[in-house]
Formats: C-alpha cells, sequence, structure tokens
C-alpha cells in the first residue's frame, strides 16, 4: 500500500506528497502530459529533443546540472511515446534546491541558440548509436509504421527520421514549450523524507505564480480496428534471420489490458514460459525471442521479437509460433500456470516498488492516467483475471486479420 | 550530512561457509547471493568458466532445466547467475514468504547439476549467432580489443570469446570446473531485505552439509602482456556512420590507496553529467550522445577507460579535446567551485547508493572480496570530503599521462 496525500495549486498543478521517513532522501519528479503522439507528423522526435532542452539552462538558471550536484542530487528524464518525465533524488534537506530548479524552468526556458543547435547534434547522434548503426536496429521505425496506419503511435519517440530532428526551429520549441509545459498540463510528485505541510508551503512558493496555461486537449485519430493480415519483408546485412510480430492490444485502462499483460508472461515471461520451453528448447526453431507489450496508455500492441536458429525458414518459424498461440487460446490455461504469472506479477510490483524513484515516477503516472489511486489496486486487478479472461483476450488478439508480421532476412554474413 | 554504511551481521556455517546478512528494507524481499571464486580467473580453457555458470541451472540429476524455472518461476522468484573475471556467482530474488520453498533449488543446483550434452549444443549455437551479431557492432569490437591490448589475450581480463572457444568447449570441461569451483568451491553467501528469523537455521539445513569451502583458494596467477602498439583505427564496418573510441592506460585499483582520489578525479574527468569531458564533447561540440570515464577494478588489476560513440567524421577531433583535456587537469589547478560540486554530488550518491538493503550488501561485496578493512567507507568519504586541488593535480601528473595510454577507433 503506497500512501500519499493530493492538493491542487490554483494555477491547476496537480501535487502529491509521498511521506517515506526510512530514508534520507527525497525524490522531486515533473511529469508533462505530452509525448511523441502529440506531434505534428512532419516534426516527429520533436517531445524528445525538447527534453533535452529542458537541460540546456532555464530564465534566471544558467545551467540546471550543477547546483543540483552541489545539493548532492542526481537527475535525468526520459521521453515515451504518451509522457515525458523529470526526475531528480537529492537528500531531503536540500528539498528546496529541486523546487527551485524545477519550478524555474516550467516559469520559462532560457532558449538559447546554442542549446538548440547542440542538442540537435546530440539527438542525431543518439539516433545514429541506438537505431542506426545497430544490427536489427530499424525494426520498429518498420513495425510501427506497419502497425499503425493513422496514429501517431506510427512513429517512435526518437523520431521517424534524422532531417525531423535536424529542422526544429527555436520557433517550433517555444510554442511547444508554452502549449506543453503548464501547469495545467503537469504533475508533481515529492517523495521521501518530506511532509505534506512541508511540500503545501515549499510548491505554493515555487509554483504558484507560474501562469496555468491552457489545459492541453488531446484529439488524435483512433487507429481503425485492422481488418487484415499485414505483411513486409525486410532484407538487411545481419548475420540471422528474424521474426517480428505484432497484434493490437487493449489501451491501459481498458479491460483487456491486464489479461493481455499476462499474456505476454505465459507466452514470453522467463524460461519456463511457453514460447521459450517449445520453439528454443524443444524444437530448435528459435535461437532467442522476447514477448512483451507496449503498456501506452491508447491502444498497444502484443510484440513477439525473435531470432531464428540458422537454416530455419521464416514460414516453419511462423508455422511453429503459431501452433503454441492457437494452443493458448483454444484450451484453458491450466490454474497453476495462471497463478505462477500472477505470482510473478505480483513480486515484479513489489520489487519495482522499492525504489523511492519508482514509486514517485508510478504516482505521478497513475495519476496522468486519471487517479494516483489505481497504483493501490493494480495487483487485485490482475489477481481477478481468470482462465476465461485468457481465452478471451487471447481469441481477440492472435486474430489472423489483427497480426502485422516482419521477416528479417539476412544478408551475406560480410563479418563471419 | 551524516553518512553511514549500515554493518552486517555475521555467522558461518558447520562446513566453514560465512554468511554475511544486511536487514533492511520496507518491502518483504530478500536476495540470496551466493558468490564462488569461479571466474575466468580461474578456468582452464576459453569459456569454461562462463559456460559452467550458464548451464548450472539446466539440468539435475532429478529435473530438467524447464521443472527447475518453473519451479523458481511459480513463487514469482528470480534465480539468476552471472560469471565475471575474478568470481562467478547464482542469485536468488524472493518474496520473503517464499524462501523457504525456493532455497532447496540452490543446494540442488550446487550439488546435482548434469550439464545435459543438449543444453551445452542449444547454448553453443545461440551464443555463436549472438557473437556473429555482436561482431557488427563497433562498440562491442572496441570493448574486447581494448582489453587485448592492456592485458594480452591470453590474461583473463583481455580474453574474449571466440566461435572456437564455443566450438572446442565440452561437457567434460564443464563437469569438472563444477566440481572443483562450485560443489567443492570457495564461496561466500551474502543475505540481504527482511529477514526470516530462523535464516540461518534454514540455510544450515540447505547448505551448511555441502562440501563448499569457505576459505578463498589458492592463487592462480596469469602474466599480463600488454602491447606495445598504442594507436589503433580499425574499420569494422565500412559503411558505419559512427565510431567507437576507447581510450585505456593501468590504473591503481581499489585496494590501492591512491583509488578512492583518483575516483575524485575521474568523475571530474568523465564521470558524472557535467564532468569535463561531457561538458566539452556533449555539450559544447555535440560530438555525442554520451562520453564517460571509469576505473575498471579488478581484484588483481585496473584499469582507467574512457569510451564515447561519436559521429564517425568528428572521431579525430573529438580525440584531439579528450588529450586537452587530460593535459588541463595536469596542468592547472580544479576550481573550488567544481571540486565542491564533484564532492558534494558524489557524496550525495553514496546517500542514495545506500537507500535499500541489496545496494548496501552490494558495497560491503565489494569490500569483502577485495578485503578492505571495515572502516574503509568512512575512509573513503573522508577522502572525498578532504581532497583538495593540490592533490587532485598531483593524481593528474600521476597517472593521467597520454603516453600510457590506448587509443582505438573503431568505425
Amino acid at each position: 500500500m503506497i500512501h500519499f496525500d493530493r492538493f491542487m495549486l490554483d494555477n491547476g498543478l496537480r501535487v502529491l506528497v509521498h511521506e517515506d521517513h526510512d530514508t534520507p532522501m527525497a525524490v522531486v519528479n515533473v511529469m508533462y502530459d505530452v509525448g511523441a503522439r502529440d506531434e505534428h507528423p512532419d516534426r516527429t522526435g520533436f517531445a524528445h529533443l525538447f527534453e533535452h532542452l529542458m537541460f540546456g539552462g532555464s530564465k534566471n538558471i544558467p545551467d540546471y546540472d550543477e547546483p543540483l550536484q552541489r545539493a548532492g542530487g542526481e537527475n535525468n528524464a526520459y521521453t515515451t511515446n504518451d509522457l515525458t518525465n523529470y526526475y531528480c533524488q537529492l537528500p531531503a534537506k536540500n528539498l528546496e534546491t529541486a523546487f527551485w530548479l524545477e519550478s524555474d524552468r516550467m516559469m520559462e526556458l532560457a532558449f538559447t541558440k546554442k542549446s538548440l543547435n547542440v542538442q540537435r547534434k546530440v539527438v542525431c547522434e543518439e539516433f545514429k548509436e541506438h537505431y542506426l548503426n545497430k544490427p536489427y536496429g530499424d525494426i520498429w521505425h518498420r513495425m510501427r509504421a506497419l502497425c499503425y496506419q493513422v496514429h501517431p503511435y506510427r512513429w517512435m519517440t526518437i523520431g521517424q527520421e534524422l532531417s525531423h530532428v535536424e529542422k526544429a526551429s527555436m520557433e517550433d520549441v517555444r510554442s511547444f514549450f508554452f502549449k506543453h509545459y503548464r501547469p495545467a498540463n503537469a504533475i508533481l510528485v515529492v517523495a521521501g523524507a518530506v511532509t505534506t505541510e512541508q511540500v503545501k508551503g515549499l510548491a505554493n512558493k515555487w509554483f504558484g505564480n507560474i501562469p496555468s496555461g491552457e489545459k492541453y486537449l488531446r484529439s488524435l485519430p483512433a487507429e481503425p480496428v485492422q481488418t487484415a493480415s499485414r505483411h513486409t519483408d525486410v532484407f538487411a546485412d545481419v548475420p540471422a534471420n528474424a521474426l517480428i510480430m505484432a497484434w493490437h492490444m487493449d489501451a491501459r485502462l481498458e479491460q483487456g489490458y491486464y489479461a493481455a499483460d499476462l499474456i505476454t508472461e505465459i507466452l514470453g515471461g522467463g524460461n519456463s514460459s511457453r514460447l521459450y520451453h517449445a520453439l528454443v528448447k524443444e524444437q530448435k526453431i528459435f535461437s532467442a525471442l522476447e514477448v512483451h507489450h507496449f503498456g501506452s496508455t491508447d491502444k498497444g500492441l502484443v510484440a513477439l521479437e525473435s531470432r531464428l536458429v540458422d537454416g530455419v525458414s521464416h514460414e516453419k518459424a511462423k508455422a511453429a509460433l503459431e501452433a503454441e498461440l492457437d494452443r493458448l487460446i483454444n484450451n484453458a490455461i491450466p490454474e497453476a500456470e495462471l497463478e505462477k504469472v500472477k505470482n510473478k506479477t505480483e513480486s515484479m510490483i513489489v520489487f519495482e516498488d522499492m525504489s523511492l524513484t519508482n514509486r514517485a515516477a508510478s504516482l505521478a503516472h497513475y495519476e496522468l492516467l486519471g487517479d494516483a489511486s489505481l497504483m493501490n489496486t493494480e495487483l487485485d486487478r490482475y489477481r481477478s483475471v481468470t482462465v476465461e479472461d485468457i481465452i478471451n483476450t487471447g481469441n481477440n488478439i492472435f486474430r489472423k486479420e489483427n497480426s502485422n508480421t516482419m521477416f528479417y532476412h539476412a544478408g551475406k554474413p560480410s563479418h563471419a | 550530512m551524516q553518512l553511514h554504511l549500515p554493518p552486517y551481521q555475521q555467522f558461518t556455517l558447520r562446513n566453514g561457509v560465512p554468511v554475511y546478512t544486511i536487514e533492511a528494507g520496507s518491502q518483504d524481499v530478500v536476495q540470496v547471493e551466493i558468490l564462488f571464486y569461479a571466474g575466468l580467473w580461474h578456468e582452464d580453457f576459453p569459456l569454461q568458466a562462463a559456460t559452467t555458470n550458464f548451464l548450472l541451472k539446466n539440468g539435475t540429476r532429478t529435473k530438467t532445466s524447464f521443472q527447475l524455472n518453473e519451479q523458481v518461476e511459480y513463487y514469482g522468484a528470480y534465480l539468476n547467475r552471472g560469471c565475471f573475471n575474478d568470481v562467478a556467482n547464482i542469485t536468488l530474488h524472493c518474496l520473503k514468504k517464499h524462501l523457504t520453498e525456493l532455497l532447496p533449488v540452490l543446494s540442488e543446483i550446487l550439488t546435482e547439476s548434469v550439464f545435459p550434452e543438449d543444453e551445452l549444443g542449444i547454448y553453443r549455437n545461440n551464443q555463436l549467432q549472438r557473437l556473429n551479431i555482436n561482431l557488427q557492432k563497433c562498440d562491442f569490437v572496441a570493448n574486447r580489443l581494448m582489453d587485448v591490448y592492456l592485458y594480452g589475450e591470453q590474461h583473463p581480463y583481455g580474453r574474449f570469446s571466440t566461435a572456437e572457444g564455443y566450438e572446442a568447449i565440452t561437457r567434460e570441461q564443464l563437469l569438472s570446473f563444477y566440481e572443483k569451483y562450485y560443489v567443492h568451491g570457495s564461496c561466500m553467501i551474502l543475505v540481504s531485505g527482511r529477514l526470516p528469523a530462523d535464516l540461518q537455521q534454514q540455510l544450515e539445513s540447505c547448505l551448511g552439509d555441502l562440501p563448499l569451502k569457505g576459505k578463498k583458494p589458492g592463487e592462480k596467477t596469469h602474466a599480463m602482456i600488454p602491447a606495445q602498439q598504442r594507436t589503433y583505427r580499425i574499420i569494422n564496418d565500412a559503411q558505419g556512420i559512427q565510431g567507437a573510441i576507447r581510450m585505456a592506460c593501468p590504473s591503481p585499483y581499489r585496494k590501492h590507496p591512491d583509488f578512492v582520489g583518483l575516483q575524485v578525479l575521474n568523475h571530474i574527468l568523465g564521470g558524472y553529467f557535467s564532468s569535463r569531458l561531457m561538458s566539452n564533447i556533449r555539450e559544447d561540440k555535440g560530438y555525442t550522445y554520451g562520453i564517460h570515464s571509469y576505473i575498471h577494478s579488478h581484484l588483481h588489476e585496473g584499469s582507467w577507460h574512457i569510451s564515447t560513440e561519436a559521429g564517425r567524421e568528428v572521431c579525430e577531433a573529438a580525440i584531439v579535446e579528450i588529450y586537452k583535456e587530460m593535459e588541463l587537469l595536469r596542468k592547472e589547478e580544479v576550481g573550488k567551485e567544481e571540486l565542491d560540486n564533484v564532492r558534494n554530488y558524489m557524496i550525495g550518491g553514496l546517500m542514495g547508493d545506500l537507500d535499500g538493503p541489496f545496494q548496501i550488501m552490494s558495497r560491503w561485496k565489494t569490500y569483502l572480496l577485495n578485503e578492505l578493512p571495515d572502516h574503509y567507507f568512512d575512509e573513503s568519504v573522508a577522502t572525498i570530503r578532504n581532497m583538495t586541488p593540490q592533490r587532485l593535480q598531483e593524481l593528474a601528473n600521476l597517472y593521467l599521462k597520454p603516453e600510457t595510454f590506448y587509443e582505438l577507433v573503431v568505425v
């Protein structure tokens, strides 16, 4: 049970406080309700580029990192397709330093040319390092575009292409900031050796005078239900064939989400999972495989990523995989196996919640989804999934017409 | 700022194996790590240590690999193993309430593992494929080569996996390594989290009668054969758009009196976000997504590394800047403000690092393995707090010498 208090400032900033006096540390987490899905199709990668600019100095503070480090703090940030999150951890006695830093950059960024120029280059190098200069690095760029025809989950947070990032202008930066980085679109979570009273005082003092801004109302094109299976072939200079498949699944707050999450565990979680056991160990068709889902706010994807044993054809691998999926959706799962994946989920939650930083980010995320107290009912939702739910959700996900397949073909083995 | 490393409790099992425990944390979880002197340092054949470690839980006399995994995963637990240069481990993470059901799995894999030929075959084929993929990556190739330059390819710290090694490894080699370094191996046990009241009895009954040893094994020695040539440029992928830059030199390791001071210097050079290298090469020039420096402290040697992936066309310019930053640290004293920053950052980091039972234990593990005194932590904190610009400059002149660095770019 994660305890928290919640209040709202007059400017609309939502504030959550999670007291934990077993630690000498405090975490300040600011989540903004903007992610890659909010970008214009011709300006992709912008939310993430912007995250970099948030460290390039604000109105009154030329450098974010230095004063935080001086206060014994550490920080980082991440951007997803749904949201952008900034967090720092520091000794609780220096808490106010974090308020000063975070509020100044919510008030207004410095918007320097130098920062924009440099960070455009830095992000291009990040793009190259993680996606371009790496075997199989293009899989999810291509898969997203295959699976989503209209929803902005079509592109990755890093952006669709380098040129979008290279073209970002100062005007884009300013308007993005004043549209999305306003108190009305943010959630502040303070956790650790702090008190709610103390946080109320500090929040009003530092964030209270920031103009509220307009609440951003999202209206994204819904992805139409997929009605025919899709297939793509990729040829690249890699050593091994790969098979990637993805199926649409329920959104984060829909009923089928929990069963879908458990299904990914049943299929690919750990060495006793079905696919690992049947396809890697027994049939020796796959050399590596992974099943996961995107956990996204809007309708997401269940994904299988795998590499094939040398000499195995894509067709044979896909047939073997589909046989396992058929087994899942045509037969009741044994109670003990369902119990196993629920137990795994329980312990995953407990281990995740060990870290103060994770607790703060989870509270912010659930609040963004609608209500932070969802965090405390998650396990019950997983526990209440039945054998029938697994069959029904499985049948719904693994329909042929809901599938997207990529055959990734190994080219000449130039590095043998 | 009060900074305190909570002490461990210790007891010894009937067979002489020492157990160290840390009771802390608010979640009901436990971590049990058995740490063996079974790293690459101890192997007689390439890949013998790593393969034995990997296949430990892939079958016993009475259970298949699947059954073992299922038993662990049923309780939502994680049974991991890892093999490193000096040591290797088996680690169990579970909810406190399930420890009793899971400890017997540990004793089973430490007495009855059989390393089935079929499991070895699957492992071999899949690793070969993975190796071929990794060999396409400039960072992977660069890391391996740098260790060869520093230590020589026969040395355990310089040795790397090869296709020939995977082809040659046999089940008999695994069984003999298992017998010597696990079944009759030297080890210590580290337990942290919320601990059951009868932990000692539970460990005694599962592990106390096994033929494990508590004493360190007799030391093997290995000759280092560092490379003569200092500078290397390698094209691994003609189409590559980035280069992996690696620079490294031998350096003091954990037991050396200068180690902690050197860590302060390393932070300033490339050990945190506001380091000189990050500020110059990322935040000013935009040559890279990240550049870092770090000290690898093995049990027997140490080395200081600088590492980045930079745009292919700016690699040489980045290297020029790296040498400039080294020279600056040798020529000029670090400013008081910068030193304050890094000092506070390191102390705050230590404080954050100690937040949680596993983290506390991880620090003790380093000290225990290096046979450092219990007051090492307090001394390190004092060294960080008392560091001066003069001392940092001395250290830079002692250890940050360009002529001792190997320099490598792999595209």
